[in-house]
């Protein structure tokens, strides 16, 4: 009985979560009420993804209203797999959090810090399940909205800057988006995914459905930081709490890359959109400059924070090159990316938020020879750093391989050299931390420091070791990005 | 502004008639237009501007930003247990149809249930917001 | 012209909204481009529900012809999206004008090139939040 509300109670266990947590205003019940809200929400992820396996996709009616009135949570293969993602990343940020917040937020927000976090949660989710176009929107919202918050919860005060200027940016891009939505609402009469598509092919003037890709495409592009609409990403990353930096890295601009996805592939039929936009085309454009371009720029950063902001950007770029390339190994290789680098990412943020707590700075010049002192700490940054470049045995390798794989059977041979050659660029950035944080001589910084405390390391080597591990046997979430995939492409498994 | 005589004495003649308003525009959004959203705005604002008449000190003495800490997330918990109760009595999140002993008394009482929820939350967010502004001095 | 002036003050909104926005370095009058240009999106939901003739939207057997519910409902989600949006970006103002003395972007980038010594006023200002701001 409880399995048919599987949809809902994911996004509820969040949701009472931040209420409860609210109500409770004391930071450690808050923390605990957090961990179990988490908990609970990765047990349901991975039972919903048990279900879809086994009966395919799922619809749940909100109210019990029929789609065209009410709202659908729709959960098939794709969205089962980015639920998954959020649910575990959730739970390992939980247990993780706990310290890195008592040190970096002011006690008697510690309580609003975790309903926010949850919040974030609960909009994230929403809109990984949800089948309704405006539904999207509104946790969208949410997420966002608690987004900007916990940015501005930063010690520093350009944590403040940051907030502002994502949640000026965060807004248009949204606002782009509830266009689009407007412009389909208007020549189809219904929000529902599935039923905007059954209604589009009726539909004979395609300049409307023009305009709405186009706004579509670049509000969620704005929320996913695609490449020129990156500028908020660095410094909301780089100031904002360090759990916090670690839930939006490995799980805020994966979602938004789904919505994209859901939208490209679902709605507007794929590589060329309505009235012939070459969509799949100024994407790939875009993916490319994305992982030459912001990856350069992470070679010339000082903090390791943002460091790692940029080369998020690069790296969404391998993961929209995956969704351009519209072909089942491409769109795999893309979706195996936005899990593994998910967990990569995470593990790194975590390894930089235990370096801030002990060090007490993320300046790459200030940390000279802290692996000597926290070496599983900077054991787990070099994992995850190795991940990013690609190497083989860790799992960005396998997602790149499927990229280039995707590449070749497009018949763009150049896109599987730009690939390679645009890993290069991460060896520049992760040979810079690693050879100041292992080979030079340990400065002040380093000497006062000690290793993290267990309930940091032991999250951070969950998702480092799952790099390496997925890395090694890749079959298990290759075999779900290829169901998504195929879901996506509606290409028979 | 608190020695003016006239905006004192007509603060004190609307706030009753705003309050009676909200509940109005709360009780009948069942049947005409109106609900919590506008209700809890209503009330708010006689609230607010009780405060800027008399002062930031004497409203926090009529709604307590403890009280308010606790009936934001309160309202949304009201929706949500109505939502749950549904879910409870075998129907899908939210779906009211059980809550009495007809569909149309069930909605009734669903939608009446949801929409306390909603105006304890807009209320008491929009004099939380009010009172966060109010509360910070220049420097 | 006079058939589509509906689209047209959506479009007008729009654009000056978003013009406000980029053009402006004042960061209050930046959000206040960003409601503008939200508000052109209410439009945009609202104006085609309207139906010529038609009435509310109550159900009775003497009515035929009514405009359609839906985009009021979703706009009211969107206008409480917009004051959220603004109520804590306008929070964001504030506790800027506390950090930096100043709400004009360009001065702003300017006195973040010198170094972080401020960082501790930013948690002294911070412990003075009302904490209700939060909540909301």
């Amino acid at each position: 009985m409880i399995t048919h509300h599987l949809p809902v109670l994911l996004i509820l266990a969040p949701l009472l979560g931040a209420i409860l947590a609210a109500l409770s205003r004391n930071g450690f019940a808050a923390w605990l009420i957090a961990l179990v809200a988490s908990a609970l929400t990765a047990a349901i992820a991975v039972a919903l993804l048990w279900r879809v396996q086994a009966e395919g996709v799922i619809s749940y009616r909100l109210g019990g209203w029929a789609p065209e009135l009410g709202i659908e949570y729709r959960v098939d293969a794709v969205n089962a797999l980015i639920v998954l993602l959020v649910g575990v990343v959730a739970l390992v940020t939980m247990i993780f959090a706990r310290r890195s917040v008592l040190a970096e937020i002011i006690p008697e927000r510690v309580a609003w810090f975790y309903t926010m976090m949850l919040l974030c949660i609960a909009g994230l989710l929403g809109m990984a399940v949800t089948g309704d176009a405006f539904n999207a929107f509104v946790f969208l919202e949410i997420s966002s909205l608690s987004t900007y918050t916990l940015i501005a919860l930063g010690r520093d005060r350009r944590a403040l800057v940051a907030a502002y200027q994502y949640l000026i940016v965060g807004t248009i891009g949204a606002t782009f988006y509830v266009i689009g939505v407007g412009l389909i609402y208007l020549v189809t009469g219904t929000l529902n995914l599935g039923l905007i598509v059954e209604r589009l092919g009726a539909i004979e003037s395609s300049r409307a459905l023009i305009v709405a890709e186009a706004f579509i495409v670049a509000g969620i592009g704005l929320k996913l930081a695609l490449f020129p609409l990156h500028a908020w990403l660095p410094n909301a990353y780089a100031y904002a709490p360090s759990s916090a930096s670690v839930l939006l890295a490995s799980t805020a601009t994966k979602v938004a890359v789904y919505l994209l996805a859901r939208f490209l592939f679902t709605v507007f039929g794929g590589d060329v959109g309505p009235g012939g936009i070459p969509i799949g085309a100024i994407l790939i454009v875009l993916s490319v400059a994305a992982m030459f371009l912001a990856s350069a720029a992470a070679v010339f950063q000082n903090d390791v924070k943002r460091i790692l902001a940029f080369s998020s950007v690069g790296q969404i770029g391998y993961i929209t090159l995956g969704l351009a390339l519209v072909n089942p190994t491409g769109l795999t290789g893309g979706l195996l990316h936005l899990f593994n680098h998910a967990l990569m990412k995470g593990a790194a943020f975590m390894a930089i938020g235990a370096i801030v707590l002990r060090a007490g700075t993320a300046k790459l010049d200030e940390l000279s020879g802290i692996g000597r002192v926290m070496p599983w700490t900077v054991a787990a940054l070099t994992v995850a750093g190795l991940g990013l470049i690609g190497v083989p045995g860790t799992s960005g390798f396998v997602s790149k391989y499927y990229l280039i794989l995707g590449a070749l059977e497009a018949g763009h041979g150049w896109l599987a050299i730009l690939i390679v050659a645009s890993s290069f660029i991460a060896v520049l950035y992760v040979g810079r931390f690693v050879e100041v944080m292992w080979f030079r001589e340990p400065a002040q910084a380093a000497r006062e420091s000690r290793e993290a405390p267990l309930e940091m390391l032991l999250p951070m080597w969950v998702l480092a070791g799952a790099t390496i591990w997925f890395g090694l046997d890749a079959e298990g979430p290759a075999a779900l990005a290829r169901a998504a995939a195929n879901a996506l492409l509606k290409v028979a498994p | 502004m608190r020695l003016d005589v006239v905006l004192r004495v007509t603060t004190k003649f609307m706030l009753a008639p705003l309050l009676l308003f909200a509940l109005y525009v709360q009780f009948h959004g069942d049947y005409g237009p109106g609900g919590g959203f506008q209700a809890g705005v209503i009330a708010a604002a006689a609230i607010i501007l009780y405060g800027l008449i008399n002062g930031l000190g004497p409203a926090q003495k009529i709604v307590p930003v403890g009280l308010l800490e606790v009936l934001i997330p309160g309202g949304v918990l009201i929706y949500v247990g109505v939502g749950i109760a549904g879910m409870l009595l075998g129907d899908n999140f939210l779906d009211y149809n059980h809550l009495a002993h007809d569909s149309v008394h069930g909605q009734e009482w669903g939608v009446f249930l949801v929409e306390i929820g909603v105006f304890l939350t807009v209320f008491s967010t929009m004099i939380a917001i009010y009172y966060a502004f109010a509360g910070r001095r220049r420097s | 012209m006079i058939a589509h002036f509906s689209q047209i003050a959506t479009i007008f909104l729009l654009v000056a909204g978003l013009y406000v926005v980029i053009a402006r370095g004042n960061m209050v009058k930046k959000l206040i481009g960003l409601s503008l240009f939200q508000t052109s999106v209410y439009l945009l939901y609202i104006l085609p529900g309207k139906v010529l003739g038609g009435t509310a939207p109550i159900l009775d057997a003497s009515f035929a012809v009514y405009a359609n519910p839906l985009p009021h409902v979703l706009i009211l989600t969107a206008i409480v999206v917009g004051i959220a949006t603004l109520a804590l970006g306008l929070t964001l103002v504030v506790r800027i004008k506390e950090a930096y003395g100043t709400i004009e972007e360009d001065e702003i980038l300017a006195r973040d090139g010198s170094k972080e010594s401020v960082t501790d006023k930013v948690k002294i200002a911070g412990n003075k939040t009302g904490r209700g701001g939060n909540g909301a």
